[in-house]
């Protein structure tokens, strides 16, 4: 069994979530803090990858990235380089598409922050820098893990848009969720079966520390000082 | 040393407009949930920023919008306590205190100023404690440290107690109390309590949507709350619009009755009477009531009565013995001409 599949997949997931953990928290931190209209708009925007079929996210990605489109061709002439069809093009299509799971459940760590720590730290001095490092996001950590777990679940899943931007190219491209749909295809049904469950045991083991995060944070936050 | 406020701010559906002035004393902000009161308060912190006017501490400006002065929160140096207290509950007790020491840069100084406190407010024992495991009583002490400890000019308190039983308010007030006695500068108390405020302040400013209505020291404003919001927000609850019948003399027009007055009616637009200042051997103003209610509180009466059949009730409010000698449908109650308040709209 070659494992190139199973590093690849690792790896563009591994990538994508460190790049969406922070555009993610960037754009939920301050869209948490923008006026209502400019909430409602980004907020749609941002979560529409969301509820997009796979296969149109890819398709608008091939159409700004694609050798003969505007960003494709800029980097292809300029750089030499090709941004479809790679490895790394997958990373593109996975952080489109988690974007979403990280930016909303951030967003709703950020949202349900007692602004009121706020005003009484930076009135007894506390700079806005330690404020956001040192209270806000240790209060809004559980809900930015668990952003981070699911984005990361969902990157290993990904399959529509990567499949249209990245292709298959066995050793090249090939993630888990490609790689099962060619063997499929090709009638290798054996092998389908082992890297699904090999898929499945990933997936388990990711929603099974989400599930362990989320149930330390909620008995900590259950002890509340009688009076 | 003082504070003087003058500001405005257009909050939608609401025009904030307040302006008052308080030297060494503890001025409370008296009004009902939305008036502005809590808004004006961030708005001397420099939570949120007016939209015209301006601000004196001590003779510092913290905001003026002609001179396009807004220090920010850091630079203003003061106290805000809020309700629950606000303590960072990823710190510790000893934490959350040199956080607020940190505006002093020397390590050997703010170590000492940290253990001072410390000691002042008994928590020795908490140090190394989390908020959620502490007690209200003992947040609250960690609170005021903490506050104390950022050297503050002004203490701005904000519905400090209003999350609290009434049995462990009574004890939290008096430590809070103390404390505001022995700070010695500015205080400014928000609160929609009058009891709380009538404890704790010295000056009281009354605000009704946005505006300032009635200011003064607490004796004052109780006993001639001007306006009849503030009557009602300094617990008066026997108001009645009235008709002139001439300059000494009113029908109260809910009531049904005719009312002869100590001073000039003026502007007045209404009457108000205290629930407990009714009398039954007043003397002057005394009418034949009927009883049409009788409502049991724990230490008194409330007894609902009418002067005529087809006017309102008006409450008087009676401790359970004098009620008890008394109890009858029908009686006659009066009104002390001294005790009668004339008030504005």
């Amino acid at each position: 069994m070659d494992l190139f599949p199973l590093w690849n997949s690792i790896r563009i997931a591994l990538i994508s979530t460190v790049a969406v953990f922070f555009i993610g928290i960037w754009s939920a931190y301050h869209i948490s803090k923008a006026s209502k209209e400019i909430k409602g708009i980004m907020d749609v925007l941002l979560t529409l990858p969301l509820v997009l079929p796979p296969t149109v996210v890819g398709y608008l990605l091939l159409r700004i990235l694609g050798p003969q489109r505007i960003v494709g061709e800029w980097f292809l002439t300029n750089f030499d380089f090709k941004l479809t069809m790679t490895w790394w093009s997958a990373v593109f299509a996975t952080v489109v598409v988690i974007f979403p799971l990280m930016y909303r459940t951030a967003r709703g760590a950020f949202e349900s922050f007692d602004e009121t720590l706020a005003y009484s730290a930076q009135s007894i001095g506390l700079s806005d820098t330690f404020v956001f490092w040192k209270i806000r996001m240790p209060y809004c950590r559980p809900g930015i893990i668990a952003g981070t777990i699911l984005a990361f679940a969902r990157a290993l899943g990904e399959y529509g848009a990567t499949s249209m931007i990245a292709g298959f190219t066995p050793g090249n491209t090939a993630t888990i969720a490609t790689h099962v749909y060619q063997l499929w295809r090709t009638n290798n049904d054996e092998l389908a079966f082992q890297w699904v469950l090999v898929n499945m045991l990933i997936s388990f083991v990711v929603l099974f520390a989400l599930n362990l995060i989320e149930s330390q944070y909620k008995s900590k936050n259950n002890v509340k000082g009688g009076v | 040393m003082s504070i003087s406020v003058d500001i405005e701010k257009n909050l939608g559906d609401f025009r904030l407009q307040v302006n008052f002035t308080a030297e060494n004393e503890v001025l409370a902000l008296l009004g009902a949930s939305g008036c502005g009161k809590s808004m004006t308060l961030k708005c001397i912190a420099g939570i949120e920023k007016p939209d015209k006017g301006r601000i004196l501490l001590d003779g510092v400006t913290l905001f003026d919008s002609e001179k396009n002065i807004n220090l920010t929160p850091q630079e203003r140096h003061t106290g805000l306590l809020f309700q629950n207290y606000a303590l960072f509950p990823n710190m510790t007790v000893k934490e959350n205190i040199e956080a607020g020491a940190r505006r002093e840069k020397n390590l050997e100084k703010r170590k000492q100023i940290v253990g001072s406190i410390i000691t002042n407010f008994g928590l020795q024992d908490l140090l190394t404690s989390y908020p959620h495991q502490l007690s209200g009583g003992e947040q609250q002490r960690v609170a005021l440290a903490r506050m104390l400890v950022s050297d503050p000019k002004i203490l701005l308190l904000d519905e400090p107690f209003s999350a609290l039983d009434s049995h462990l308010r009574f004890r939290l007030e008096q430590e809070v109390r103390d404390l505001i006695r022995s700070f010695g500068k500015s205080v400014i108390l928000v609160s929609h309590d009058r009891d709380e405020v009538f404890r704790l302040s010295d000056k009281i400013c009354v605000i009704h949507n946005g505006k300032v209505e009635t200011i003064g020291t607490k004796k004052e404003v109780f006993a001639n709350p001007k306006t009849r919001q503030a009557a009602v927000l300094t617990g008066c609850k026997n108001i009645s619009p009235i008709d002139r019948i001439s300059d000494q003399k009113v029908i109260a027009l809910d009531w049904g009755i005719e009312l002869e007055l100590n001073e000039k009616i003026g502007e007045a637009k209404y009457v108000g009477m205290r629930m407990h200042d009714l009398c039954m051997d007043a003397g002057e103003n005394t009418f034949d009531c009927q009883v049409v209610e009788i409502i049991e509180n724990p230490f008194s009466y409330t007894i609902m009565l009418k002067a005529q059949a087809d006017a309102q009730a008006f409450g008087w409010e009676v401790n359970k013995e004098t009620w008890q000698q008394i109890a009858s449908e029908k009686i006659k109650i009066g009104f002390p001409k001294g005790k009668i308040i004339l008030l504005n709209e």
